[in-house]
């Protein structure tokens, strides 16, 4: 029998469910994702550390779990809320199903209620903060709405540090049921909550990758001879990592090709004197139209991101090349005279369309330039 | 970048009839197109034959042409109208067939016309098998093993590298025509030598098997900028073997991951990529081998396709309309999505937060001789979409959208005989496909299989498999919860989760053993009622400007009901042969006047291909079953002024009565006159009262009674069940033996459905009228009369308007007694009464107080919109008012002709009788009846060759006026062939007859001749079940060999005033044409 769970937003509304993961209470901002495919990679991507994520679509679960989808080695979203999870995954890839994986992981998770009406309220209210109560406690809804009320908000937290990798480590597997070429680039990349796929992304892009944590100043990183740096993804305020920001500005100085995602992207804008701002429930999902300003043409991309850098505020230095057809809100940045460049979606997809994943080869030729310079001067 | 400004006129083709594989989806695409094209300010010229069509409406072109849709005919009218370009995406495989026709045979480029929406190149690419293979190699994507072949030698080559089963696949055919899989050598042998007639370049794909592997298709959209997006991913629930319209299916995909349906993706813009589909929508059709994952390419149609309807009407994304707008040279970014009220762009991917389950509707009791296996080869009439917000409720809310008398998983086997046998039965029920296999998976679950046997049997995914099994575990909970007495409160919660997988009322009642009204009363007692979730194409990330709407049981509603005056109209459900599109045209009909008028319109409609559905139709739109418990529901939430059900065929007249119990306020016609003209005993009555005549007629209640009562009408009778549509089970007796047999094996007659007997009218002219009446005034809308003698279902009859034979003082008699009937009746709103003539004396058949089958072809014929103007009287504006005060007789005649689907269903015969079996139909317009007739012929693809060999094979009483039809031939270029007893009678009229065997008679004989195509045209009368049975072998070889062949003398006889005119006609634009009615 299943155990009963609850759903608990900061405005006092409360859903009533069952459990589908671990018991126990779990805070974080509640965001909506409307991505149709991709749950175990949404769960396990680091940028969701201290979120609780909605998923649109209402049948989450169906095709299992495996290791292959895994964007990290554990589940960084702070809970899961649907509205079924099926009793039968089928899949041929499928290992074990939703729900075992996530009391595996410790992970509290709710289904049952009505995810429309929760996204419609996220929609006109904002990201809120939450909590999903999952068994015993389940109950007390007056308490629950208290522990929503009480979870701080992401802004001004740095969780960056929190999912970093402790160490550096090497990266060179390619993507998903390809095998990456032989490398061509030193790449270090930052691991602000990096997403397995960049990895696996700039491997395929011909990159042997060292993935170094997030606190790593940037002399240390340049030490290793780089021929490009990578700012990842990266869940939290990108304004709370100082570190991040300055080390940023000095690789921008330094002149080594640098290419950011998401909280990249933001670090990038903030390390050179633009502002970011907390949207209202932000971009969650694998539909967003992205023009590409030089060629005119569409791109759907996979976003998830809850800041942003307002365009008001960029320095002259940075150009907007890439622009959300949704809002007009900034996504992409290309620096004037530095072989730098950003992107705030997730040119790496997994999970969403591939459309941008051609970013990855302009920043091999970034590389490629950068190269023929050094070699004529 | 705005659109290109060269273009100021474009061409559209539309699909012609309703067949099977091409249903009224191109109506719905059509539709779109033209008013994508007008709203931009160019000049539409469209030609399409089918007259029940929206697109065929006068104000939707500038230019509409009903005209046969053949390159011949297009060419006169570019000739006339010189458009800049052809739109040929949005007519299905009639319209790119012609355009490839039109483009092959150097008339576009004689006319400067520019084919827009899809190259030659790229339509070559996608639909040339050899091509396409080559194609998806070439873009490293896997195609099935196989090749391609011009001849039965070819073939079986070809098989000798595939093996069994093999797919024989036609090239150029719609719906798979001719197809199917061969398990043996002479299944193999058979299919290709169908597959070869049935391809227009008698070349066939043979493939490997790949059944049992997953299926989906991907629909794409492209801009000239190389912008693609995908609108929508739809999985198959029957895997490879069943063609996808006879296919359950489910969106969005359930089964794939992110990593597998990206790659899904990036296949499908490559497809499109590769073919050159420079602009609109495709859909691409992939397997993918559930063990591996392995994927292939099956097929991809570059042009909008029944599932791009489908696909539309599960996100809200206007793939019609938007492809138009590419083609003209917008690019996707610079659209807008009207459903979130132009917030965001048509440059996205719709996001869907609900399950949309499609299930085909099949017609096999039609055709009883039809082999009902499902296979590669299209054989379902129509589908119903539902809309839940899980697979559970989407799927029962399908089932019982399907109106074949299901409201859940119904068992469908008897669980208390032999369980061996009844064992052995389902597994075969699994193994092989038919129209019910959902329902027997149920059973299977039922009496214990498990979810893997069931697969194993199937190849269902276990997903869906699992999914019907909580559903039969649910079924279980409840039949338990029954068998303990009346519902409590305390079963309040469970009821929730009962109505929250989907189950309707009525199939709750039946489980717990008690009757729909009680559960009803249960569930409002305890509150638990549906709310409305909006589809929005964004999972609710932008508020919605746009009302449509499904159910669910969930918490929150958005339906948001106005206050204000409002109207609901009721569709007509899924398409099926007796109840197709001309019903759907009358309900966008209501909708369209009432918006006019200043009420609020809501349309109810479960069915995807349908112009109704469009979201933009009505103000609000429930994509809903029509069964009684949706619907007052609906109608307890918007309490309109009145509800319409007159319009939508059976499908909402069955349920007036439930509505008009429950408060429902239906306008128009009282279901009480609607039932008196149902009621045999009571109408009979009235015919008496009104000195009218019918033929002589009883009622029985049983078999017995039925041959006595016989013998007072006298034979031949036609006889059937009470309350059907279509003319289901409808046939002639000529004598008690026939009568035995058909009450013994065509139906079960009980004093609930007793079985009618009207004694037929041998030779008999039949007249339809249809007329409207606000209760004071009645106005005839068109006389109609039938080519075909009384006793051919009128459905399937020809018919011209204005009559070509019938004298002023009979018409006169028949508006007489219409307008009698209608005020007898009470009539307000539309009627339709069907007459017979006989020795100059005028029989009532049959009164329908609601809109018929001939209202949108009446509407076109006479350019007047009588559904428009019934509806209006309906809410209270009388005829004078609109300024209607006379009949409308144009000058010019129209001819209605019925398509059929027999050449889908081998071993069916082709001889009409009083069960309707046609699909669609066409209409031809002209200066004479012959010419009106020639048109309807052409397009009909019956054509009536300049001269050849003329076979005449007639019964004994058609001998003397089989004469003139024969000379008439012989006069006009045939030479003539007859069987021995007509050739004598010919003989004898001194023509020059030379006489041919009887299939009976030895070889060669007449069937030899056809298939040796040494015959051009057939008239081959018939009359009883025994000549039926001779005859039976010549019709099915005239049909595969594409030989006209008239049945009827009536219809010859047409065809010889038709014959002159077959090259002889010109275009004419019902615009024009409607001039000439305003100047009279």
């Amino acid at each position: 029998m299943a155990q009963p769970a609850l759903l608990a937003l900061a405005d006092g509304t409360v859903f009533v469910g069952e459990s589908i993961g671990a018991a126990g209470a779990s805070q974080g901002e509640l965001v909506f994702n409307t991505a149709m495919t991709g749950y175990q990679e949404i769960l396990s991507d680091p940028s969701y550390a201290s979120q609780i994520v909605t998923l649109t679509y209402p049948h989450i679960g169906n095709t299992g779990v495996n290791d292959e989808d895994m964007e990290a080695a554990a589940i960084h979203a702070a809970g899961l809320v649907v509205r079924d999870a099926p009793s039968r995954y089928s899949n041929y890839r499928g290992t074990g199903d939703l729900q075992g994986f996530l009391q595996q992981h410790g992970v509290v998770a709710i289904a049952g209620i009505d995810t429309r009406a929760l996204t419609r309220r996220l929609r006109e209210k904002g990201a809120q903060n939450a909590v999903i109560v999952a068994g015993e406690g389940a109950g007390d809804q007056a308490a629950a709405v208290a522990q929503a009320r009480a979870f701080a908000g992401l802004d001004g937290l740095d969780l960056a540090k929190v999912v970093s990798t402790p160490q550096t480590y090497a990266w060179e597997e390619g993507l998903w049921e390809t095998k990456a070429p032989p490398s061509r680039y030193h790449v270090v990349a930052y691991d602000y909550g990096v997403k397995r796929n960049i990895l696996r992304s700039l491997a395929q892009a011909g990159c042997r990758v060292t993935v170094v944590p997030a606190q790593t100043p940037a002399a240390q990183v340049l030490a290793l001879r780089p021929e490009g740096v990578f700012l990842s993804n990266g869940p939290g305020d990108p304004k709370a990592c100082s570190y991040a920001i300055d080390a940023t500005r000095e690789l921008v100085a330094s002149g080594v090709p640098l290419f950011g995602i998401c909280l990249g992207h933001q670090l990038l804008g903030l390390a050179l004197g633009a502002r970011t701002v907390k949207m209202k429930f932000g971009h969650h999902g694998a539909n967003h139209p992205v023009l590409d300003i030089d060629s005119g043409r569409v791109l759907i991309t996979s976003q998830n991101h809850g800041f942003a850098v307002d365009e008001a505020s960029l320095p002259s230095c940075l150009r907007v090349t890439h622009r959300s057809l949704f809002d007009g809100s900034v996504q992409g940045l290309v620096h004037a005279d530095r072989p730098v460049f950003s992107f705030q979606g997730h040119p790496e997809a997994s999970p969403g369309p591939h459309d941008v994943w051609p970013l990855f080869a302009r920043f091999t030729a970034l590389m490629d330039a950068a190269q023929n310079g050094i070699a004529r001067s | 970048m705005p659109r290109r400004d060269d273009i100021k006129s474009v061409l559209i083709i539309g699909a012609g009839p309703i067949v099977i594989g091409q249903g009224c989806e191109f109506d719905y695409s059509g539709t779109q197109a033209c008013r994508a094209l007008k709203e931009e300010g160019l000049r539409v010229i469209l030609v399409n034959s089918n007259p029940a069509t929206i697109m065929t409406d006068p104000d939707l072109a500038d230019a509409t042409y009903i005209e046969p849709i053949n390159w011949r005919v297009v060419e006169r009218i570019i000739a006339k109208e010189r458009p800049d370009a052809l739109l040929p995406t949005m007519g299905g495989q009639t319209a790119l067939n012609c355009a490839l026709d039109l483009d092959r045979e150097g008339v576009l480029e004689r006319y400067g016309v520019r084919m827009i929406g899809a190259s030659k190149a790229a339509i070559d690419k996608a639909e040339d098998r050899e091509l396409f293979k080559k194609a998806m190699e070439s873009i490293g994507l896997g195609v099935a093993k196989g090749a391609i072949a011009h001849s039965l030698e070819e073939a079986l080559q070809v098989h000798a590298l595939v093996g069994f089963p093999a797919i024989i696949r036609p090239s150029f055919t719609l719906g798979g025509s001719g197809g199917g899989i061969a398990y043996n050598r002479e299944e193999f042998v058979q299919l290709c030598e169908r597959g070869l007639d049935a391809s227009p370049t008698r070349e066939l794909l043979i493939e490997e098997s790949i059944i049992g592997w997953k299926e989906f298709e991907m629909e794409v959209v492209r801009d000239r900028l190389d912008n693609c997006i995908i609108v929508c991913a739809i999985e198959n629930l029957d895997p490879m073997g069943v063609h996808t319209g006879d296919s359950i299916t489910v969106a969005p995909a359930q089964t794939l991951t992110d990593k597998e349906y990206q790659r899904m993706r990036d296949a499908s813009i490559a497809v499109l990529r590769e073919i050159g589909v420079e602009t609109g929508g495709s859909n691409v059709q992939f397997a993918i081998n559930p063990k591996t994952g392995q994927m292939i390419v099956i097929e991809m149609n570059p042009r909008v396709s029944r599932s791009s309807a489908l696909a539309s009407k599960a996100t809200g994304f206007p793939i019609a309309k938007i492809a138009t707008k590419l083609a003209i040279g917008y690019t996707l970014d610079e659209l807008r999505n009207d459903i979130t009220g132009k917030a965001t762009p048509a440059s996205f991917e719709p996001s869907i937060d609900y399950v949309v389950t499609k299930i085909p509707r099949f017609t096999f009791e039609k055709f009883p001789k039809a082999d009902p296996t499902l296979t590669t080869q299209m054989k379902s009439v129509g589908e119903a979409m539902a809309i839940g917000r899980t697979f559970q409720e989407s799927l029962q809310k399908a089932m019982r959208s399907l109106e074949i008398g299901s409201y859940g998983f119904e068992p469908r086997i008897d669980r208390t005989g032999d369980q061996k046998a009844m064992r052995d039965r389902l597994v075969q029920e699994l193994k092989v496909p038919g129209a019910e296999r959902l329902w027997y998976v149920a059973d299977a679950l039922r009496i214990g299989f498990t979810i893997e046997e069931v697969h194993d049997l199937t190849r269902i995914d276990p997903w869906f498999v699992a999914q019907i099994a909580e559903i039969i575990a649910a079924e279980g909970e409840i039949e338990a919860r029954g068998a303990s007495g009346a519902l409590i409160k305390a079963d309040g919660p469970r009821m929730r989760d009962w109505k929250r997988r989907g189950f309707s009322d009525r199939r709750i009642a039946t489980l717990l053993g008690r009757d729909e009204d009680t559960v009803r009363a249960f569930r409002h007692a305890h509150g638990i009622r549906p709310v409305y979730k909006r589809v929005d194409s964004c999972a609710a990330e932008f508020a919605s400007a746009t009302a449509y709407m499904y159910s669910t049981y969930e918490a929150e509603c958005e339906a948001e009901p106005e206050n204000r005056a409002k109207v609901i109209v009721l569709g007509s459900g899924p398409n099926r042969i007796g109840q197709g599109i001309e019903f759907d045209y009358c309900c966008v009909h209501a909708s369209v006047a009432l918006r006019e008028s200043g009420y609020q319109t809501i349309m109810v409609n479960c069915n995807p291909e349908t112009v109704s559905t469009d979201y933009d139709v009505s103000d609000r739109l429930y994509f809903e079953p029509l069964t009684l418990e949706d619907v007052l529901e609906i109608t307890g939430l918007e309490r309109p002024a009145g509800v319409i059900v007159q319009y939508g065929g059976q499908t909402p007249l069955k349920l007036a009565e439930g509505l008009a119990a429950n408060g429902a306020p239906i306008v128009g016609t009282s279901p009480t006159s609607i039932d008196l003209a149902e009621d045999r005993e009571r109408f009979q009555k009235l015919i008496v009262d009104l000195g009218l005549l019918q033929p002589p007629n009883r009622i029985a209640h049983n078999a017995v009674d039925a041959v006595a009562l016989a013998e007072e009408t006298g034979y031949p009778l036609v006889v059937r069940p009470s309350y059907v549509l279509g003319g289901r089970a409808m046939e002639i007796c000529h004598n008690r033996e026939d009568l035995e047999i058909y009450m013994r094996i065509a139906v079960r007659v009980s004093d609930d459905s007793p079985i009618l007997l009207d004694r037929f009218l041998s030779d008999a002219i039949e007249v339809d009228v249809d007329a409207v009446s606000d209760g004071q005034r009645v106005i005839i809308g068109g006389i109609m009369e039938h080519i075909e003698e009384a006793g051919v279902h009128s459905g399937d009859s020809a018919c011209s308007l204005p009559p070509f034979g019938l004298s002023r003082a009979l018409q006169d008699e028949l508006r007489r007694q219409t307008v009698a009937l209608a005020q007898a009746l009470d009539v307000v709103g539309l009627m339709n009464v069907q007459f017979a003539i006989k020795d100059q004396a005028v029989y009532v058949l049959e009164v329908n107080p609601r809109a018929s089958r001939t209202i949108p072809y009446v509407s076109k014929a006479t350019a007047r919109p009588l559904a428009k103007i019934a509806a209006r009287v309906m809410m209270g504006h009388s005829l004078e008012s609109q300024g209607i005060v006379s009949e409308v007789v144009p000058s010019y005649y129209s001819v209605k002709e019925a398509v059929f689907p027999f050449i889908k269903f081998p071993g069916v015969d082709t001889v009409l009788g009083p069960e309707m079996k046609s699909t669609g139909e066409v209409m031809g317009m002209g200066r004479s009846f012959g010419e009106a007739f020639a048109k309807s012929q052409i397009a009909a693809g019956a054509a009536i060759p300049g001269g050849g060999r003329l076979f005449i094979s007639v019964r004994d009483r058609h001998r003397a006026a089989a004469v003139p039809i024969a000379r008439y031939f012989a006069d006009h270029g045939f030479d003539l062939l007859a069987t021995r007893g007509t050739a004598a009678v010919l003989e004898a009229s001194g023509l020059t007859v030379r006489a041919v065997n009887k299939v009976s008679e030895g070889r060669p004989h007449v069937v030899d001749m056809i298939k040796n195509d040494e015959i051009d045209i057939i008239v081959n009368t018939v009359a009883d079940k025994q000549s039926m049975a001779d005859s039976y072998l010549i019709r099915r070889e005239a049909l595969q060999h594409k030989v006209t062949n008239y049945t009827t003398l009536a219809a010859a006889r047409a065809a010889c005033e038709a014959h002159g005119h077959m090259q002889e006609f010109e275009v004419r634009c019902l615009q024009d044409l409607h001039k000439e009615i305003a100047h009279d």
